[in-house]
């Protein structure tokens, strides 16, 4: 239940990020997710609905991109994917990994409509 | 100021965005702005803001985190009768309801303050701070954090502390680490609690326990101990001294420390 956490943290920024660009409201929000980070993009979605409420991002929509476990070998230096509980190299088995994708809680990026100032502009 | 996350976006720049510039706008007219941040900077600024809090009053701030009723207070209670003397210890106590955790730490005669979060189930660097307004930490050597009892939550949230403990007591399974990846990735060391009881459970045995956290590609040390019995006690108080130490080295060269979750490749266990 801590995605409800997540998500207000969020909204308070991407608020931030549309009221400094002047947009009237907020029309997407990508962000990217690793089954490593602790946090399930159903839930999040979910916590979305509530927490988007009255908010410059009321209407958004939240697109989630879910990012592979892939692991990088210390040891042999091969690039292999890994399941959350087993993070040993799949080419030599050895511990010496490092995760390089799968443990991300990013916000990408936001679509803003600014209708006034997108008028404005000649093309 | 960087091309990624968004911060380079000014007055004078701004046009480059809306009028179909490099940082494009969407067919619809939408404009598109890439951001690239961490979903929880602003946990993590504040975080940044209670670990530098921590480290200008050279105090050492240690996470703990379990299950409910994996033994969290009363390793507590035995640390503090084991160092009183040696250092001064502060404690936050985090708990949905009740006093009673921090009570028991008073008894001992050391200053505790208590969370309740209500139905909040984890702990997060702004509770952290708001509490540490109540502490003096002049008068604290090592912080511990008590976190929620909870093997899921307490895991996404930096608070600012310099180590992470996670708890798994034997009458929890051994494969909880593999059940729990994230909290026992993110650990520095892995207490297994409550070994006077293996001996009448012998469904639970440490070396699979063991396993399956070193199947998460964990280096951390995983430790036996007894609150009760006193087993692995001085291992563990030899950790926490020899941390204490470090801390001071850190300190000493203007560094300082998180919780390991990506495996420093200078202190990695070979592979057997």
């Amino acid at each position: 239940m801590h995605e409800l956490s997540v998500c207000q943290a969020m909204l308070a920024q991407v608020e931030q990020i549309a009221a400094r660009e002047g947009a009237d409201s907020v029309a997407t929000i990508v962000i990217r997710i690793g089954p490593l980070s602790g946090v399930v993009p159903d839930l999040l979605q979910q916590a979305f609905t509530i927490a988007r409420a009255g908010t410059l991002a009321a209407e958004a929509e939240l697109v989630t991109e879910v990012q592979p476990i892939r692991i990088r070998c210390l040891a042999c230096d091969a690039e292999t994917d890994a399941e959350p509980n087993r993070l040993l190299c799949s080419a030599c088995g050895g511990y010496r990994t490092q995760v390089i994708s799968g443990d991300e809680l990013l916000l990408a990026s936001v679509e803003l409509d600014i209708a006034d100032k997108m008028a404005e502009t000649p093309a | 100021m960087c091309d990624t996350c968004g911060c380079n976006i000014t007055q004078g720049n701004r046009h480059l965005i809306q009028e179909g510039g490099k940082h494009a706008h969407t067919k619809d007219g939408k404009v598109a702005v890439e951001v690239l941040q961490n979903l929880l900077s602003e946990n993590d600024h504040q975080a940044a803001h209670n670990r530098a809090h921590f480290d200008s009053h050279q105090v050492l701030a240690v996470n703990l985190m379990s299950s409910p009723g994996s033994g969290k207070t009363r390793l507590l209670e035995r640390t503090i009768d084991a160092l009183q003397g040696s250092y001064r210890i502060g404690v936050i106590e985090g708990d949905l309801e009740t006093e009673n955790d921090a009570d028991r730490i008073r008894a001992k005669g050391v200053e505790a303050i208590q969370i309740t979060t209500g139905t909040a189930c984890h702990l997060d660097a702004h509770m952290i701070h708001h509490a540490l307004h109540e502490m003096d930490l002049d008068q604290v050597d090592i912080l511990f954090i008590e976190n929620v009892g909870n093997l899921v939550c307490p895991a996404s949230f930096d608070l600012g502390q310099h180590l992470n403990v996670t708890l798994l007591s034997v009458t929890e399974g051994d494969d909880k680490p593999a059940k729990y990846p994230v909290i026992f990735r993110a650990a520095d060391h892995v207490l297994i609690t409550k070994s006077d009881l293996l001996a009448v459970l012998d469904e639970f045995d440490p070396k699979q326990a063991e396993e399956a956290v070193r199947q998460l590609a964990v280096t951390s040390p995983v430790s036996l101990l007894s609150a009760k019995s006193g087993e692995g006690i001085d291992h563990w108080l030899e950790w926490l001294t020899q941390q204490m130490s470090e801390q001071a080295q850190r300190r000493a060269a203007g560094e300082t420390a998180s919780p390991k979750i990506q495996p420093d490749g200078q202190h990695l266990h070979a592979h057997g």
